[in-house]
């Protein structure tokens, strides 16, 4: 009963393209995989294929050892996805937006967890905003602020974390990440530009 | 192994009460709904449009109205409710909540039926509460309007739950809209036949208890079953 994330044989075949095939890897907690490739080359579908939003073509993944299908439920309260988009609703507030996405996802969120999550995050002044005012960056860091109350889920997957964010920023998310990879937890992130987290205990896979 | 589980406290506490996915889209949905108020007037709107251009077209004729009445409101009503209902899941979709949602820690179908009753406070509710100032223009006696509305309360929850598994089979599809109307209309016509001959009945002074029961028999089982059917078609939309 490890947590353990594997992928066993996937392949992936997406309207006649094959982006993968054979795919093996073991992702222990604890561990950073980074997935690097070009535009295109199926990294996005390998994130969305390891969360089980997408069926891979041939072979299987596994959580625990067993399929998601079999354990829906854990699997949402165990994993944490963050995607392209930043999942806000426009229309409501950043802490209202951070508050549903943690009662969804399983995890614990009062106000003042979720407040305090957010002026870690450098939204200080703005969790009352409509989030269609935010920039770009305040948006993504909004998204970003439920990694603080996810500390308990054992597996983060964040599709392109570091898009839009300042220097600032940046260096509040890989600290986020560090802290993760220490308490045992297993990180999954893809992303363009050279990462300073290559320190840590990490397997690069290229697409 | 041991720091493993330390570290992880929560990871394996029970699932909290099976409602709470529910009450937190429903809450949701619903502020949003009332943020964008302008989404459900304009269902209302199209409704009262409709059920008006009837009697302005047909012609001025009390027998003739009060005939055509229940079927008229009931018609528009299903039009009303499933236009709306084609953006149940697109903007979710759109904003990358609905994969939060399929990835959540709650059951789907109770999230779906969380998004199904928010819609349904949200927009249809309020179209549903002005169908008695519309029966005013057929000349409906009280008791009719007032069977009327019960069919609508009853009956239009129906056609939202049908509407969402047209909406997720459709989404993310190129004219969407219309396909799902093409789905869940053909879906929906016994609640139209029921409904509206309920206020016949009536009309005719016969009883309308068996039309009612069976109004609250397709209720309850889309109730049971359109959630199930909608999860399924959002993670095959998904893909």
């Amino acid at each position: 009963m490890t947590a353990t994330l594997a992928l066993n044989k996937v392949s992936c075949i997406r309207s006649g393209r094959t982006l993968f095939s054979g795919l093996d890897l073991q992702l222990p907690g604890g561990q950073l995989l980074r997935v690097a490739g070009a535009n295109g080359a199926g990294k996005t579908s390998l994130l969305r294929l390891m969360c089980g939003l997408l069926t891979p073509t041939e072979g299987q993944v596994l959580w625990r050892g067993q399929p998601m299908a079999a354990q829906r439920e854990q699997w949402g309260r165990d994993l944490v996805y963050l995607g392209h988009a930043a999942a806000l609703k426009d229309d409501l507030s950043p802490l209202d937006n951070l508050i549903t996405a943690c009662t969804l996802g399983g995890q614990a969120a009062d106000r003042v967890g979720a407040l305090q999550a957010l002026g870690d995050a450098g939204l200080r002044g703005f969790e009352r905003t409509p989030a269609r005012r935010l920039s770009q960056g305040q948006r993504r860091r909004c998204g970003l602020a439920r990694l603080v109350l996810a500390r308990a889920a054992p597996l983060w997957v964040l599709d392109e974390p570091f898009n839009a964010l300042d220097t600032t920023a940046t260096a509040w998310l890989e600290g986020l990440i560090r802290a993760q990879l220490l308490r045992g937890g297993a990180v999954v992130l893809t992303s363009h530009q050279g990462v300073s987290l290559d320190d840590t205990p990490h397997q690069v896979l290229s697409l | 192994m041991n720091t493993h589980v330390a570290a992880h406290p929560t990871a394996s506490a029970a699932p909290q009460g099976w409602l709470e996915g529910f009450r937190c889209v429903f809450q949701r949905d619903l502020r949003i709904a009332v943020r964008r108020r302008t989404d459900s007037l304009a269902a209302v709107v199209f409704f009262v449009m409709v059920v008006s251009l009837f009697p302005l077209g047909v012609g001025p004729e009390p027998a003739l109205l009060r005939t055509m009445a229940p079927g008229v409101v009931w018609v528009a009503a299903l039009l009303a409710c499933t236009l709306p209902l084609a953006r149940l899941f697109a903007d979710d979709l759109q904003d990358g909540t609905l994969e939060q949602l399929l990835l959540s820690a709650h059951p789907l179908p109770l999230l779906v039926l969380g998004k199904i009753a928010a819609h349904w406070c949200g927009s249809v509710l309020l179209l549903v509460l002005v169908s008695p100032l519309l029966a005013l223009q057929f000349d409906l006696s009280a008791s009719a309007t007032g069977v009327l509305l019960l069919t609508l309360l009853i009956g239009s929850p129906v056609l939202s739950l049908v509407g969402a598994i047209g909406a997720a089979l459709t989404l993310g599809l190129r004219g969407g809209g219309v396909l799902m109307s093409l789905l869940t209309l053909p879906l929906v016509i016994p609640v139209l036949i029921f409904g509206a001959g309920a206020v016949e009945a009536h009309s005719a002074g016969l009883g309308v208890g068996g039309h009612f029961s069976l109004l609250a028999a397709l209720l309850l089982l889309s109730l049971f079953a359109a959630p199930l059917v909608t999860s399924a078609a959002l993670r095959i939309s998904m893909e």
